[in-house]
């Protein structure tokens, strides 16, 4: 009963939270409503039990990709969204049949509610646990992963930083 | 006591607000927080499997969308301050040509 | 059933003492804080003012104790000014946004043991949870947005200055924190403070204690204090309120409660560094008991208040002895000094304990 209360709650944050995201226009608010899903998902994960899993939502994405995010509107001084057409295809075709198929999909899965549902914090299993199977059994994808990170981090620096500035070689202290 | 499904809707519905973010906004920046939403969906839904069947991997798998959507911010981020630089919008209605 | 209808009734006991045991803690912790808080200030006040050959505040009370009380009521009644160019919602939002996350962050912090008051026991804490280290610093990278849309939202060139120099800054620091506390963990096998302070009790050769800062973790805690100091915003590292430059930075659009908030938030992410330096560095409430049982059984708060009380001072002390670095000087020092050595103390102490196991 706690659980289906608790689940309710932070769903239905989710879901304004999201829907908020379409609605507003300027960036900076859809980015806050962002947050606001992803810091009620991270209450989701405690609720199942995943702790681990939710420290890291609130760490990497609220307090991480997020911040680049504002800090990114912020730098550019994006002002509210211009109101332009798109592509018409997209908006016909698109809108519609994303709408159907989420219902279908939602049709599919209430279906069957003798589903065996589950209480709260089912998942057992601490940090040391994630670790071992991180650090173990899929060294592999944790390694390829780190590489990413390192080409996405050059990819940035090269990108961002202006062409004059790469050509003419590290700034000289003082300069 | 609440069941998968219910789970596995509301991730649905986070990943179809996702697409629609994707389809009808016009801001570029907006458009890449779309994006980050459905990935949000799809860790959902990894979780509650992960409870599901109560197996840890789930939790791994999550781990990994996280750095993906990290390095993926980083490079997309990097991008949209290149292509302010050089169009002076943020609307992607306007940055259709390959040559200014 | 008069059986089930016992477990029910027990139950619904044992979740109303829960509740009760919950709140008086939360509130206790809380009033205690904000305490703190108010007193770090006048700290500050007082400590800066000797540094520099003064008196500092006297008039309100002896020693100008009631300083903190006194302000209190000034920021209370000061005019709330809200510029007719300020972006409202966000406006209001940003200093509770950041008083918030700093005080909330205290909720996983042990201040000591196990204590027995008349027939019930509890841990001087308000919550004591597997993941307690990642708690804090995600509700400690949460106070990012409190400064950045301050400056935002104040649609003034100084705040968003200091906004977007904020924002980088905590953003690139977190990382080193982050790897100084890598070390920690990996010396205690746990997340959990409690167990981290357990995993340091005891002494080397019958005087040293086994705290991790005399335990190979030295390096990690100059690291950590550093970045701690960025994470902050305090001086050396104070570019987000360059007075000198930017007027006071993000807050330059704030008054009366709502710059106070900012304030409260400072402190408040004071307290939370000064304690968790305490927790994985100086071995928490671990230190030498002595005297009468009553005095024994409050030792180890004492010592826990006593170590904490030393981080505000050293704060302070920092303060006045070192300038404000450059902009650039403080990226190239996050990125290019601290993150190599915290990652080389990562590999060294992971090399070490593999090593021992």
């Amino acid at each position: 009963m706690l659980h289906l209360i608790l689940f309710l709650f932070f769903g239905l944050i989710c879901v304004a939270g999201a829907i908020n995201l379409l609605a507003q226009s300027h960036p900076i608010n859809s980015a806050l409503s962002l947050i606001v899903v992803m810091a009620s998902l991270a209450a989701l994960y405690l609720l199942l039990g995943a702790e681990f899993v939710a420290a890291v939502q609130v760490i990497v994405y609220a307090g991480a990709i997020m911040v680049l995010f504002v800090i990114t509107i912020m730098l550019l001084n994006a002002g509210a969204e211009e109101r332009t057409r798109g592509s018409r295809i997209a908006t016909l075709i698109g809108v519609p049949g994303v709408v159907a198929g989420g219902t279908l999909v939602a049709w599919t899965l209430l279906r069957r509610p003798d589903r065996p549902a589950f209480a709260i914090g089912a998942l057992k299993g601490g940090p040391s646990d994630i670790a071992r199977l991180l650090f173990h059994d899929y060294l592999l994808p944790f390694e390829v992963t780190s590489v990413l990170i390192l080409i996405a981090i050059m990819g940035a620096v090269v990108l961002a930083s202006r062409p004059e500035a790469v050509a003419r070689g590290p700034r000289k202290d003082g300069e | 006591m609440v069941p998968l499904s219910c789970y596995l809707v509301l991730s649905g519905i986070l990943f179809v607000c996702g697409v629609l973010g994707f389809l009808i906004k016009r801001n570029i920046i907006t458009i890449f927080m779309s994006i980050e939403l459905m990935l949000n969906g799809v860790n959902l839904s990894f979780v509650a499997f992960a409870a599901q069947w109560h197996a840890l991997s789930g939790q791994v798998f999550v781990f990994f969308v996280m750095v993906v959507a990290a390095a993926e911010a980083a490079v997309g981020l990097a991008i949209i301050i290149a292509v302010y630089r050089t169009r002076e919008t943020l609307n992607v209605d306007r940055v259709n040509l390959l040559k200014l | 059933m008069p059986k089930r209808h016992w477990k029910t009734k027990d139950i619904l006991l044992s979740i109303t003492a829960f509740l009760i045991i919950s709140i008086v803690k939360s509130a206790a912790v809380i009033g205690v804080l904000l305490t703190a808080v108010a007193y770090s200030v006048w700290l500050e006040r007082k400590v800066s003012a000797h540094i520099q050959n003064r008196w500092g505040p006297t008039r309100v009370g002896p020693f100008g104790l009631l300083q903190p009380l006194a302000d209190g009521v000034k920021f209370i009644f000061k005019e709330d000014l809200t510029q007719p160019h300020v972006y409202k919602p966000l406006y209001i939002a940003a200093p509770i946004i950041a008083v918030v996350f700093a005080i909330s962050s205290i909720a996983v912090i042990p201040f000591g043991n196990w204590v027995n008051i008349g027939p019930w026991g509890t841990y001087l804490q308000i919550t004591d949870l597997n993941i307690g280290l990642l708690v804090v610093l995600g509700i400690t990278s949460m106070g990012v947005y409190g400064v950045a849309l301050a400056g935002w939202s104040s649609n003034n060139k100084y705040a968003l200055l200091g906004g977007l120099r904020a924002s980088a800054q905590m953003v690139s620091y977190e990382v080193s924190l982050g790897l100084s506390l890598v070390g920690v963990v990996i010396m205690a096998g746990s997340l959990s403070l409690r167990d981290i302070v357990d995993a340091q009790g005891g002494v080397f050769w019958g005087f040293i204690p086994r705290w991790n800062i005399f335990h190979g973790q030295t390096l990690a805690f100059f690291i950590y204090m550093i970045s701690a100091y960025a994470e902050t915003n305090r001086t050396p590292f104070d570019l987000p309120e360059a007075e000198s430059e930017l007027v006071a930075g993000y807050h330059t659009e704030y008054s009366a409660m709502k710059f106070a908030m900012f304030f409260m938030a400072e402190y408040a992410n004071m307290v939370t560094v000064a304690c968790i330096a305490t927790l994985l560095f100086l071995g928490g409430w671990h230190g030498p008991i002595f005297g009468p049982p009553l005095l024994q059984a409050i030792m180890p708060v004492i010592w826990f208040c006593l170590k904490v009380f030393f981080f505000m001072f050293l704060y302070v002390w920092v303060r006045w002895t070192l300038p404000r670095f450059r902009y650039d000087q403080l990226m190239a020092f996050g990125w290019k000094v601290l993150l190599p050595l915290a990652v080389a103390n990562v590999v060294y102490t992971a090399l070490v304990v593999a090593w021992r196991a």
